[in-house]
């Protein structure tokens, strides 16, 4: 059988720390690279006594991501524990969400080059995170390591974790998704989706299936993958490790397994446990979560549009391309800052402009568009004057430039530095025949129809001029010298 | 005159803001009983910040509203710096590093905690004989038991080692002791006071309650730890303020008498005290109504599923990681857990955590914890049902007076046997008080009156006008022959 025989099937599990101040059940600050165990507490150290409080700012946080997910939020939402024995994990179980979690069903719509898609998410849940085990000696693994330590400032973390509907079958879909996920979530301000950091992580339920049966091969899980490359090429190579096993008459094992992106080989992840019982019952610790509705419907209301639907609406009513889209989609400031130009100039010119020629001048000073003196009123000025002639393109970019150093008005610039297109017709006219008078050797490769030639004659005019000739009307105007 | 641990906590009160007697006085008054602890009723003595504390509030003009008078404090209640330890091994010298809610409450309003008292290991038993440090006797009967798990808070009152204590109460911890040590204990409403400190046996069952020789004093008790706590989310606290009682009849109140605990499985002596203390309700203007409640029989297989079930995971933070006992010279992180948890932990608390963990392993969780849950239910909705037709519902607190030590230890089902009575009440979360009404063969019996949920003060003034018209001495004889 040939590997065009298996199709894969792919399910997706995010997990995202939410951006709250405190810790999911406790008071304690959260907060990355402080001195170990600062931010604890008898909570989140487990002493005897203390309880778990659900932080509200979390709930919050989880309703809007449900609602940017397309997910139904329950009118009732419960928390269970899960209990298991490690060292990272001090109460010996982790507070997680079961049968009743935050947000219910939902579907997220995604683009890719081959058009819009879409994936079912099963649901959203909250969570804690665990604390984080450091092992000294050996390589830094557990396996041979002196002694493990543990640092609580972590533990507790709130977590919301998305899972999808197995739904996908092909990599670059799964990194398509996770990025246009990672970016409504960054942009609503749920998770800071540092994915470095971890504070993203996702892991993908991978199996095979011959092509076009329904039936379900045995899945592994590819665990904890912090680049969309590596997730891309790791979900790649898993699909390539259990066909050659199918291939081979082999049988697929469910188990753990950890992508190496330096060498591309996939290993299997010795488990916590040997067997996985975690005895999930409701935490009777906690009360149920029953947002009010009008609230939940508030938060749905006062959603922005998201990073997708913008580049969806930018491509579908602005005529932006794919890629376009895709740059300016990826801050809420710069596409922001863009809308607002495209507000006052044509839209593909100002993508054209504030992804290029803008955000190339303002890289050098390490400025993002919103923050420099560039206002998109002024930007849209620019565009505007050069798309009517009244500046040539290069002395708009120097208008720009100007701008970017001192500010001021576009006009007011043009004005004071003479950089107004030359406008009198017969002012080029006379200009063109004097450069044809000047070079005839190039006149000459010109009539034996060497057209490259022009960019020479453009070159000179913009010379004599500062810039200040529209570089298409010469080459016009030489062409029709020429050939008379 | 009769000595300062004879009055009751009210009594105590008054007499400090009548300048009659310091704090002081008092407080070393019921150290010395605490320090001749002939019946292990403490595990922990707090004497010098006791005294240090009665002299502050002795020096204050502006007395604070309880004037420190003592109370001694059930040892699953943690205390900052003063070890705490649950009666296991498992924290044997742990010092915590907070007060538990309803304890700092009682401290900021001028109550003195004189000591930790003793209690079955991690509250799971009946009689107190769980403890790790010796049971708890009965200050009765030396040679019987005081009950539990609460044990130790019930004997330091009877004893007059304190005037008032603190107990949590699972499946009958507070009032199953105080009927067999002849004193009032009370449980609330589930959510009323604040478990936040309070060292979880089973966490959906916990709740924090007053011991005292007087209903107006468990009531004066309970005003101080009931309310809100932010700390504790299950935690509602109180719908109204409790009121002290002043009751002296009973006119109008329809008592729900439950047949079921009156038959077979009580004792004969038992049965005819709770009778004699019926009539007397009814002499006080009380109707008595008999009531059914069919699912209370499933009580304590239902209690017996639940409660381990929560206890196994409540349990597992004890791993000799963070704090608590630790085994030393271990290979590796299992034999670490292993061993630490084979040592720390006693008999019975090891066996309901294997009894837990079995209820909830998958393939089993539904047949056990699932259909658990749902008698609970029923059990709730039969006490819904009675509460249509009466005000509240009498039994006797435990099927027995207290029983000679050791006589149950062999026999664990004889022993959960003995919280029949009160596990239903529990199981439904409402409030519950035990009066002592009665001697049989000269140990006290207690007499349960249970209301709907938040009917803490209808409770206690039919408690109050009960407790008149029986006049039950709470004083041991065998204390005066003692002494």
């Amino acid at each position: 059988m040939s590997a065009r025989a298996y199709e894969a099937v792919i399910g997706i599990e995010i997990h995202a720390q939410l951006l709250t101040n405190t810790k999911m059940f406790c008071g304690c600050a959260l907060s990355f690279g402080d001195e170990p165990n600062v931010h604890t507490c008898p909570v989140c150290l487990a002493h005897p006594g203390a309880l778990p409080v659900t932080n509200a700012e979390a709930v919050r946080l989880a309703i809007i991501a449900g609602h940017a997910l397309g997910c139904e939020i329950p009118e009732r939402s419960t928390f269970h524990r899960k209990n298991y024995f490690y060292p990272d994990l001090p109460k010996a179980y982790q507070i997680s969400q079961f049968d009743e979690p935050i947000c219910g069903p939902g579907r997220f719509r995604y683009l890719t080059e081959g058009g819009e898609k879409e994936l079912g998410i099963t649901r959203a849940h909250l969570e804690e995170d665990a604390a984080k085990l450091i092992h000294v000696g050996g390589d830094g693994r557990r396996a041979g390591a002196e002694q493990s330590i543990v640092d609580f400032n972590r533990g507790g973390t709130p977590l919301l974790e998305i899972v999808t509907e197995p739904e996908l079958s092909d990599a670059a879909d799964a990194a398509a998704f996770l990025r246009q996920l990672r970016l409504t979530l960054v942009q609503l301000g749920i998770t800071d989706g540092n994915m470095e950091q971890g504070s993203m992580r996702a892991d993908a339920n991978i199996s095979i299936r011959p092509a076009g049966s329904t039936g379900l091969g045995t899945k592994t899980e590819l665990k904890n993958m912090n680049s969309f490359t590596f997730i891309e090429r790791g979900i790649q190579a898993e699909i390539a490790r259990q066909t050659a096993i199918l291939e081979a008459g082999g049988t697929i094992t469910q188990e753990t397994l950890h992508y190496d992106p330096v060498t591309g080989e996939i290993h299997s992840l010795r488990s916590k446990e040997e067997a996985h019982d975690y005895r999930y019952f409701p935490e009777p610790d906690l009360v149920s979560v029953a947002p009010d509705r009008a609230w939940v419907e508030e938060l749905r209301a006062s959603l922005p549009e998201s990073p997708v639907d913008r580049r969806r609406r930018w491509v579908a009513d602005s005529g932006l391309s794919f890629e376009d889209a895709e740059v300016l989609a990826e801050t809420r400031e710069l596409g922001d800052y863009f809308e607002r130009v495209a507000a006052v100039a044509p839209a593909k010119s100002a993508a054209n402009w504030v992804r290029g020629e803008l955000r190339a001048q303002l890289r050098e000073r390490g400025q993002e568009p919103w923050e420099s003196n560039v206002t998109p009123a002024a930007l849209g000025e620019i565009i505007a004057m050069a798309e009517a002639r009244e500046v040539s393109m290069p002395n708009a970019k120097a208008v720009l430039a100007e701008l970017i150093a001192n500010g001021g008005d576009p006009r007011a610039i043009v004005e004071a530095k003479g950089l107004g297109a030359i406008s009198d017709e017969g002012e080029l006219e006379a200009l063109v025949d004097r450069l044809i008078a000047d070079n005839p050797a190039q006149v000459q490769q010109l009539r034996d129809g060497k057209d490259k030639v022009i960019g020479f004659f453009v070159g000179q005019a913009m010379k004599a001029t500062q810039g200040r000739a529209d570089p298409g009307r010469v080459g016009e105007l030489l062409r029709e010298r020429v050939r008379e | 005159m009769s000595a300062p641990t004879d009055l009751t906590a009210t009594q105590q009160i008054a007499a400090v803001r009548a300048g009659e007697m310091t704090s002081a006085e008092l407080v070393d008054a019921h150290l010395a009983r605490c320090e001749d602890d002939r019946w292990n009723s403490y595990l922990a003595l707090n004497a010098d910040a006791a005294r240090a504390r009665a002299r502050e509030i002795d020096a204050m003009a502006d007395k604070p509203p309880l004037a420190g008078v003592p109370i001694a404090v059930k040892d699953a209640l943690v205390t900052r710096d003063l070890v705490t330890t649950s009666g296991s091994r498992m924290l044997e010298g742990f010092r915590p590093l907070y007060t538990a809610t309803c304890v700092a409450r009682l401290e900021e309003a001028g109550a003195i905690v004189v000591g930790k008292t003793n209690m079955d290991e991690f509250a799971m038993g009946s009689s107190t004989e769980n403890s790790a440090y010796g049971p708890t006797l009965n200050p009765w009967d030396t040679g019987r038991v005081p009950g539990g798990s609460s044990g130790g808070s019930a004997s330091a009152v009877a004893a007059r080692q304190a005037p008032w204590s603190l107990g949590s109460d699972t499946g009958g911890s507070i009032r199953q002791p105080a009927a067999l040590c002849g004193i009032v204990g009370m449980k609330p409403t589930y959510g009323a006071v604040s478990r936040y400190g309070l060292i979880a046996f089973a966490s959906s069952l916990d709740q924090v309650g007053p011991f005292a020789r007087t209903v107006a004093d468990a009531a004066l008790l309970l005003s101080y730890i009931e309310g809100r706590d932010p700390m504790d989310s299950t935690c509602v606290g109180l719908r109204e303020p409790v009121c002290v009682p002043t009751a002296t009849d009973l006119s109008g109140v329809r008592i729900g008498v439950v047949e079921e605990l009156m038959g077979e499985g009580t004792d004969d002596g038992v049965r005819a005290a709770v009778r004699e203390a019926l009539d007397r309700a009814e002499h006080l203007g009380a109707t008595l109504v008999p009531v059914e409640l069919p699912n209370s029989r499933h009580g304590l297989s239902t209690y017996y599923i639940l409660a381990p079930a929560e206890c196994s995971a409540n349990l597992a933070r004890f791993d000799g990681i963070r704090y608590g006992h630790s085994s030393a010279d271990t290979d590796n992180l299992t034999e670490h857990y292993e061993r630490t948890r084979a040592e720390g932990f006693g008999a019975e608390v090891k066996r309901r955590i294997m009894l837990g963990t079995f209820a909830l392993a998958s393939g089993y969780y539904d047949a056990y914890y699932g259909q658990a849950q749902r008698v609970r239910t029923r059990i709730a909705e039969d006490f819904d049902r009675a509460f249509e037709s009466v005000d509240l519902i009498a039994s006797p607190t435990s099927p027995s007076v207290a029983f000679p030590l050791a006589s149950r230890t062999d026999d664990p089902m004889h022993m959960y046997l003995s919280d029949t009575c009160t596990i239903p009440i529990s199981l439904a979360g409402l409030p519950s008080v035990s009066i002592p009404c009665g001697l049989d063969a000269g140990m006290p019996v207690g007499l349960q009156l249970s209301g709907p949920a938040f009917s803490e003060n209808r409770l206690f003034d039919a408690a109050h006008a009960l407790e008149a018209a029986i006049g039950f001495d709470t004083a041991p004889p065998a204390l005066e022959a003692a002494a």
